[in-house]
């Protein structure tokens, strides 16, 4: 009734602020959340988990001759790992830059290997046929050694310096200047 | 008042409402005390303890990420890495390692974000909390929407005797002098053998 004052005091004011910043506490919290999460990248992976660690040793097969190759036979010498695919299209990209590594530093001492990755021996010989690369091409049948080098997709390039540990692993395409880089990297690290 | 009997009838129903009240909050209290002796007894048991080879490759693979595809469990991921991975799963249960060693073996190689469940800290430590935060704020919620409704309900119950009268229920509260004169009469009333 019109006889009773409303309540439109400045209780009832304190009580619409606070109706208003508990409604607007979660919506903040919310708008924070979704900007963070929309902030990353969803495809970004952990890069640096094996740096620094002892490289996994392997013993695979060369697709060309036959012959195993065992990573702990290379102890002393930087390696490059690159892992690759006929399938893979940024693989053709990479595969220059690979093969202008190899001719500059695979005389001086830097062992070049390939992996194969889910593919198969037959599309590999395809894709070497046209785009011929000089150093041992390694099956991995069971896929653990890419596995074991935490691999998540292809191309990845893993360098292990002389000493077996890992210096830097490159998801995606490696560069000439990124193979200069830690290879000069490896070597200065060895000799000191 | 018409007759001393309906005007006691009247302050009783009154009396009703707290009453039924409680009787609503006892009967929610028993419920959630139900559902949460049922989620202990749930929580401790457990799922059904995985039988087969294939089911044990299959619980482990759920709680990892797929490194190749987006929001993808390696339990259910049609790629060839996490078929892989399923097969590495396998090969270490066949040598008798945990699931927790199998676990650490790719968390080595991959970080903890290979795990699907977020980290106790952090920003993870959010989604720990986020389901206690939001029970807590449903609770408050609804334990302020109760009390402001009990408030608003009790000028009513004492309407109850207004509405005895033959008024409206929506006539305004009862003044103070109003209220002790209904108390004084109730008491008359049972003083009267």
């Amino acid at each position: 009734m019109s006889g009773e004052p409303r309540a439109d005091g400045p209780q009832s004011g304190d009580r619409r602020w606070r109706v208003v910043v508990l409604s607007l506490v979660p919506v903040v919290l919310l708008a924070v959340l979704l900007g963070f999460g929309l902030g990353r990248d969803p495809r970004a992976t952990p890069q640096n988990q094996l740096i620094g660690r002892a490289a996994p040793d392997f013993a695979l097969q060369d697709l060309r001759t036959g012959k195993t190759v065992r990573l702990s036979d290379l102890r002393g010498h930087p390696v490059v790992l690159n892992f690759w695919a006929s399938w893979c299209a940024d693989c053709v990209v990479e595969h220059p830059n690979l093969v202008s590594a190899w001719q500059r530093f695979g005389n001086q001492g830097t062992v070049f290997l390939s992996v194969l990755y889910q593919d198969s021996p037959s599309r590999a010989a395809s894709f070497l046929d046209r785009l011929p690369a000089n150093w041992p091409d390694l099956y991995d049948p069971s896929g653990r050694t890419a596995l074991d080098y935490g691999v998540t997709g292809v191309p990845e390039t893993v360098f292990i310096s002389p000493d077996g540990r890992i210096a830097y692993k490159q998801i995606s395409v490696t560069t000439y200047d990124l193979i200069e880089r830690q290879v000069r990297s490896m070597a200065k690290a060895g000799s000191e | 008042m018409s007759a001393g009997g309906n005007g006691r009838g009247d302050v009783a129903s009154g009396v009703n409402g707290p009453r039924g009240v409680r009787r609503t909050a006892l009967a929610l209290g028993a419920a959630v005390v139900v559902a949460a002796v049922a989620l202990v007894i749930v929580a401790t048991r457990g799922p059904a303890r995985p039988a087969t080879l294939q089911e044990r490759v299959r619980v482990i693979a759920e709680e990892l990420r797929c490194p190749e595809c987006q929001n993808l469990a390696v339990a259910d991921s049609p790629s060839g890495l996490a078929r892989e991975m399923r097969g590495e799963i396998a090969r270490r249960l066949r040598l008798g390692q945990t699931a927790t060693q199998i676990d650490d073996f790719f968390v080595a190689r991959y970080g903890r974000w290979i795990l699907l469940t977020p980290d106790a800290g952090g920003i993870g430590l959010f989604a720990w909390l986020a389901p206690a935060l939001a029970i807590a704020a449903g609770g408050g919620l609804a334990f302020t929407v109760v009390r402001r409704r009990r408030r608003t309900a009790s000028p009513v119950d004492d309407h109850a005797v207004v509405a005895d009268r033959g008024e409206s229920s929506d006539e305004p509260r009862l003044t103070g002098e109003e209220r002790d004169r209904i108390q004084r009469e109730i008491a008359e009333l049972e003083e009267v053998p």
